[in-house]
């Protein structure tokens, strides 16, 4: 049960990194969303093959890192999450594809390695531009770009309010199975006797809070839609990030750029 | 199960975005026809519930493992398939945007695999019509109400979680990423998506019947009334019977399944593989060298070439590309590293001055 407060100084962990300054943080999150988006589309559309094609693609979250000032290892511990299903779809390919690639010394690399090697590389990148993104802009400003993107009111106020308040029941639900584990000693979870009660009492219990917000959420005048306060408009620096990343993503997938530069020291 | 963005095309991830799109809009509308705003911090408080409940671990009596709440039958059993499903949506979006859990461009498929199916399919197929159902009439009405979460719940689970489990195989093996066979691939998710659904059944039903014992009101289409005849067996007695039931009728079913795959995977894929390799594997002749930076290229690398050759066992072309490729990956990787370096001294100096 060490999820639950890992899980909670996670979630401070991106609230405090998106509250920092910076170049990246200070662009428009519209521009922010559609970079990540362009490059994880870019990313993943690469051939299972092309793996030095795709290496390239390392350079914008390493010189975005830098430029925002994130070390960029905070973001591998997340790695636990996306790893288990890639590996257990990628790491059978070396198995099943013998297509030979090139020898080094008496080794064979198969085309199993190399498309498992593209798997997880993707795996990986995707992974670092996405933490980028919510690294450097807050739930505020993402929720605003939604709405501005014409998200529905409804699913974006629902995300804010549901992120505010997974907070308060991540502490209150750590707080319960800590009493609880603390009662139960040598137990390593919760009991079949407390399967419902030990959820239930806490959904009750919010349920009626639920009301009870709903009412002082109405007396303080809401209306169905949260306003967003005016963030900088959509400036000349957004474009030309937007732009320049774009046509450097789209470079990278038409040529093989590592290989280009690898044929200079090659004959 | 939740889908990394390397494990789908751009193709099949685009669908599935639209795909879930539909359904949020659609969702949406009836909603606000309702007009169920008061439902909105409801929605949200039970969500931020289902997502921290969803780490607590439940012993699995009789064996050292723990099981985890299936959010999708217990969110649309509270708040209906239109809420629930909502919910679940930004539940996902949460997990994948700051616990990485779950890609982003991926997001349009994890909701369809386990919000679409959890919500919809788990209620309009199952939930709503056990719920009106006649089926244990004679225990009583609160008995009556018990048993049926409980079967509706189990069965819930267990048919949504092999729809979302078999969605991920399609969708990957749509996506042109595993060497693994569809019927291998499918041999090992619906097993062990199998058992998951079973205790997640069980864990889910728990908790709504200790909700329905207490407000019945708060649990969709349960049975409200009198407590009329003493019910004739305990809660406990309930689930285990069910278990065992669901275990045996489980177990043979998927010991059917896998002994004899169906012919499902040469009908739908039998004629096409030839197809993939080509959309996919994207003809190599147009990277690397034969482009015309490449040539220009070609030109100074006569001069300024120090590597000597390897031996390839591909074709020439193939395999000059892939040494050159080689070559130019680890000259990316040292750039990459030296922007680090590079960033970290001029942060270093920025923070001492």
């Amino acid at each position: 049960m060490d999820k639950l407060p890992q899980a909670q100084s996670e979630l401070r962990e991106m609230d405090t990194l998106a509250a920092a300054d910076s170049p990246v943080h200070r662009l428009h999150p519209i521009c922010k969303l559609s970079v990540t988006l362009l490059y994880i589309v870019i990313v993943v559309s690469f051939p299972k093959y092309d793996l030095s094609g795709l290496t390239a693609m390392v350079l914008y979250p390493v010189i975005a890192y830098q430029m925002a000032g994130i070390p960029i290892r905070l973001c591998f511990r997340k790695l636990r999450y996306v790893l288990p299903l890639v590996c257990a779809v990628g790491l059978v390919n070396p198995f099943l594809d013998h297509t030979p690639f090139v020898t080094l010394g008496s080794f064979t690399v198969t085309g199993g390695i190399i498309s498992m090697l593209t798997l997880l590389f993707k795996g990986c990148f995707s992974l670092m531009a996405s933490f980028l993104l919510i690294a450097t802009t807050s739930i505020d400003s993402i929720c605003a770009a939604l709405r501005k993107l014409h998200v529905p009111e409804l699913l974006v106020t629902l995300l804010l309010l549901t992120y505010r308040y997974i907070g308060v029941m991540l502490e209150e639900v750590g707080i319960m199975s800590q009493s609880y584990r603390l009662r139960s000693p040598g137990q390593k979870g919760i009991h079949i006797s407390a399967w419902g009660s030990f959820l239930g009492q806490l959904l009750l219990r919010s349920m009626d809070r639920a009301q009870e917000l709903y009412s002082s959420m109405l007396l303080r005048g809401f209306r169905g839609e949260f306003f967003y306060a005016q963030g900088s408009p959509f400036g000349f620096g957004d474009a030309v990030f937007l732009l320049g990343w774009g046509i450097a993503f789209l470079c990278a997938r038409r040529w093989n750029l590592p290989a280009v530069a690898g044929s200079i020291f090659v004959r | 199960m939740h889908m990394a963005d390397a494990l789908l095309s751009p193709a099949v991830a685009a669908t599935m975005y639209a795909a879930t799109a539909v359904t949020v809009g659609t969702s949406v509308k009836t909603l606000r026809n309702d007009e169920n705003l008061a439902k909105l911090p409801t929605m949200a408080v039970t969500s931020a519930l289902v997502f921290a409940g969803q780490m607590i671990n439940y012993t699995i009596p009789g064996t050292g493992s723990s099981g985890h709440l299936c959010g999708g039958m217990m969110l649309s059993a509270l708040l209906g398939p239109q809420a629930g499903f909502l919910s679940m949506v930004v539940i996902l979006t949460i997990q994948s945007l700051f616990f990485a859990d779950g890609g982003l461009l991926a997001l349009g498929a994890n909701c369809w695999n386990m919000a679409f199916y959890g919500c919809f399919v788990g209620y309009y197929l199952l939930w709503k019509p056990i719920m009106g159902s006649k089926l244990f009439a004679k225990l009583g009405t609160k008995a009556t109400g018990r048993a049926k979460i409980i079967l509706a719940c189990v069965l819930g689970c267990v048919v949504t979680l092999q729809l979302g489990a078999f969605s991920v195989v399609l969708e990957t093996t749509v996506s042109g990423i595993s060497e693994l066979p569809f019927q291998a691939f499918v041999g090992i998710m619906q097993p062990i998506h199998l058992a998951i659904g079973l205790v997640e059944g069980l864990i889910t039903s728990a908790v709504l019947v200790f909700v329905y014992e207490a407000r019945p009101e708060l649990v969709m289409d349960a049975p409200i009334g009198e407590a009329g005849l003493p019910s004739k067996c305990s809660l406990k007695t309930t689930l285990i019977i069910l278990a065992v039931v669901v275990a045996i009728v489980g177990g043979g079913l998927s010991l059917a399944a896998s002994s004899n795959p169906d012919g499902l995977e040469w009908s739908m894929f039998g004629n096409t593989e030839a197809g993939y390799s080509e959309n996919m594997g994207l003809d190599e002749e147009h990277y690397g060298l034969s482009s015309g930076a490449a040539e220009i290229a070609g030109s100074i690398q006569e001069k300024t070439a120090f590597l000597p050759d390897y031996a390839f066992v591909n074709s020439e072309s193939a395999a000059g590309t892939t040494v050159s490729g080689l070559v130019g990956s680890v000259l990316v990787g040292g750039a990459a590293a030296l922007i680090c370096v590079l960033g970290g001294f001029f942060r270093r100096r920025k923070a001492t001055v």
